[in-house]
């Protein structure tokens, strides 16, 4: 009897002792709302230990303002509805910020219930979208499709120099704004778009379409697809002896397109904004302290989750106080040099929209391998700036 | 021209993929007068049986043969004893109903109990490209029509040249009068099955590699094969051979010369002409079912 009484009084001090743990402002908490189970599992887990690198890093040296970060992670399921729900419940617990999810589709909904509540909403999403709804909480983490298509319209007219080119692109969502995105951009550029060719989502055989690019008679062929699309599409190249460029967006040389399409991949060339590979010194040392932690090399993901945190810490740092609202407006107009804050990994410059702008790469597979090929300016620095080599 | 025998050769490809998903569903009708619409999901199964085998170790036709006897038992003796046999009784719509149930479990079994993602397979074939007057092929292409012609050729022969063949097909005409002539029944329909749950792993080990190992491959896979059956005809092996190759080629030829966009339309367009104007299909007889 006095053992079970003797056992209450512990489990409720306990419990008291953590209730006024959790009300003392000593701790900032985040919310990191993110896809672990579902088809974003592999982009949420990276996210999320990104996240988490970061946070373990700035409580080792002393936190933000003094005070320690804590982070509640939860799995949205790759849910829309489940992370609008996660994401209310994340409010009502207090939260200073939000990280995630990562799903376009997902922040689309979920970012409602942040804006209504004033709290800062970091998200993985790239549809351009996002931040086209003068939502004043809202903050990427990457580029958008909107960034992203100059940079590689630049690439195509300036470096590679091609007269025409040929578009294959996904019948989707995702493929038809990459579409507009990349005509709008070359539409000033000397380089002339002689052919569009559709293609289908789950398509298995691109005879046709690379049948179709051959015909257009174009200097290269710019693929926009969803990543085993884009495989198939590079093995029908190559069986159609396909030797012109073959250049495209993030997708076109991401891991798993260059394990889906073996050799095919070989050749190919895209604009990633971000990757581990990239000649950059605070991102060898981001990868190698992943790797050290999490024994796999990190995705761009990895990279969103763990810079996002330091631009949230810079930006409340500039403010000085934890404000959410000044917070908020202060990271409008941010700018932060990787020399100052290491962990944003590469200058970053936010606009009023919540779109970020920074340098990005131009990457090859040699070898089923991304190589790094080229570094792209930020496009705030102007048409004028040429890409070092 | 070139151009049109480039399409044309490239759709042959992906028809005789159809085709031997085609076969499974004219065997199981003849057979049991069954529809199974989980066709494809059981295409997509033995492909990620042999995966698995391959992440253990085994090498690409070692997993094959191992996969077989598992595909054996669970997709014909399982399918068979868990789910068509309780509800033959009741009629083909029950049956028809729960295989599109079926499909749909083993779709997200897949998805949530492995990966959502696409997983690259091996080729039986070895990576090699030939150029014929201006017509790249390759040699997984040229191997899979090959294969798809063989299986259904020896599927037909099998059911038409050996004893168990033909008691197989009494029973699919008569069952009464089978079991009164000494023949097995129940050992013939689980035969059927078995030979079934055969041809969904071949066309897993020749599909694969070109569609990868996803959980939803079977989805269109299920569906064009079912298309093609129809058209060449649900009583007859060779029909689905045919047909299977018309579905290839025509949406190859369609996406190039009309639009990629009608692509998938025209399997379903082909469907309704044959279904309107020769509801047998083009190598169907008329009389009652026939193996």
């Amino acid at each position: 009897m006095k053992k079970r009484f003797a056992l209450k009084l512990i489990a409720a001090c306990a419990i008291a002792a953590s209730a006024t743990l959790s009300f003392a402002q000593d701790v900032i908490k985040i919310a990191d709302i993110v896809e672990l189970s579902g088809a974003g599992a592999t982009a949420g887990t990276n996210f999320k230990n990104g996240v988490e690198l970061a946070v373990k890093e700035i409580n080792a040296t002393g936190g933000i303002l003094g005070k320690k970060i804590q982070t509640i992670t939860t799995d949205t399921q790759s849910n829309p509805g489940v992370a609008k729900g996660l994401t209310q419940k994340a409010i009502d617990n207090d939260v200073f910020a939000i990280f995630g999810p990562v799903f376009s589709g997902s922040i689309m909904v979920s970012m409602a219930e942040s804006r209504r509540a004033e709290v800062p909403n970091f998200t993985g999403g790239e549809a351009a979208s996002i931040t086209e709804q003068g939502n004043p909480y809202v903050f990427r983490t990457s580029f958008t499709q909107a960034t992203a298509m100059p940079k590689v319209a630049r690439y195509i007219s300036d470096e590679a120099k091609l007269k025409t080119i040929a578009i294959i692109y996904v019948n989707n969502d995702f493929g038809k704004g990459g579409l507009d995105m990349i005509k709008k951009a070359l539409a000033s550029s000397p380089t002339k778009v002689v052919a569009e060719i559709s293609t289908e989502s789950g398509q298995v055989d691109f005879s046709a379409a690379v049948l179709r690019a051959k015909q257009s008679n174009a200097d290269g062929v710019f693929a926009y697809s969803n990543e085993e699309e884009s495989a198939r599409l590079l093995r029908e190249l190559r069986k159609q002896g396909w030797t012109k460029p073959v250049i495209g967006e993030t997708t076109l040389t991401g891991q798993k397109v260059i394990d889906l399409a073996g050799d095919a991949a070989n050749g190919a060339i895209a604009h990633v904004g971000l990757t581990v590979d990239a000649p950059v010194p605070a991102i060898r040392a981001f990868r190698a302290k992943f790797e050290k932690e999490y024994k796999y090399v990190s995705d761009h993901n990895g990279m969103k989750g763990y810079s996002g945190i330091y631009v949230l810490k810079a930006a409340i740092e500039k403010v000085g106080k934890l404000d959410r609202k000044a917070v908020a407006a202060a990271l409008h107009t941010l700018k932060v040099k990787a020399a100052d804050q290491p962990g944003v990994l590469m200058d970053v410059a936010f606009d009023s929209k919540g779109d970020l702008d920074r340098e990005s790469f131009m990457v090859e597979v040699k070898n089923g391998k991304q190589v790094v090929i080229a570094t792209l300016p930020p496009l705030g620095a102007g048409a004028a700036a040429a890409p070092k080599k | 021209m070139t151009d049109f025998l480039q399409l044309f050769f490239s759709g042959l490809a992906t028809g005789s993929i159809y085709a031997v998903a085609a076969l499974g569903f004219t065997l199981l009708w003849q057979a049991s007068g069954t529809i199974n619409f989980a066709q494809g999901e059981f295409v997509m199964l033995p492909a990620f049986m042999m995966l698995g085998f391959m992440s253990l170790g085994a090498p690409l036709l070692v997993s094959f043969v191992c996969t077989l006897v598992l595909a054996v038992f669970v997709l014909g003796w399982l399918f068979k004893r868990g789910l068509v046999d309780p509800l033959f009784k009741y009629g083909m719509m029950p049956i028809v109903v729960a295989t599109i149930g079926l499909s749909i479990a083993l779709r997200n079994g897949v998805r949530a109990g492995y990966s959502a993602e696409a997983h690259p397979f091996p080729s039986l074939f070895a990576d090699r490209i030939y150029n014929i007057a201006g017509v790249t092929v390759t040699l997984q292409d040229i191997g899979t029509f090959a294969l798809a012609m063989v299986i259904v050729m020896a599927t037909q022969a099998f059911l038409a040249k050996t004893v168990t063949g033909r008691a197989m097909q009494a029973v699919a005409q008569n069952t009464e009068s089978a079991s009164v002539l000494g023949i097995n029944v129940p050992r013939m329909i689980f035969y059927t099955f078995a030979i079934n749950a055969v041809l969904a792993v071949v066309a897993a080990m020749l599909v694969t590699p070109t569609y990868l190992a996803k959980f939803d491959m079977g989805e269109g896979l299920g569906m064009k094969a079912f298309f093609a059956a129809i058209i060449g005809g649900f009583s007859n092996s060779r029909g689905a051979l045919l047909g299977g190759l018309i579905v290839g080629v025509a949406e190859n030829l369609a996406s190039a010369y009309i639009s990629p966009a009608y692509k998938d339309a025209v399997a379903l367009l082909i469907f309704m002409v044959v279904i309107l104007f020769k509801p047998q299909g083009l190598l169907g007889k008329k009389e009652e079912r026939k193996v």
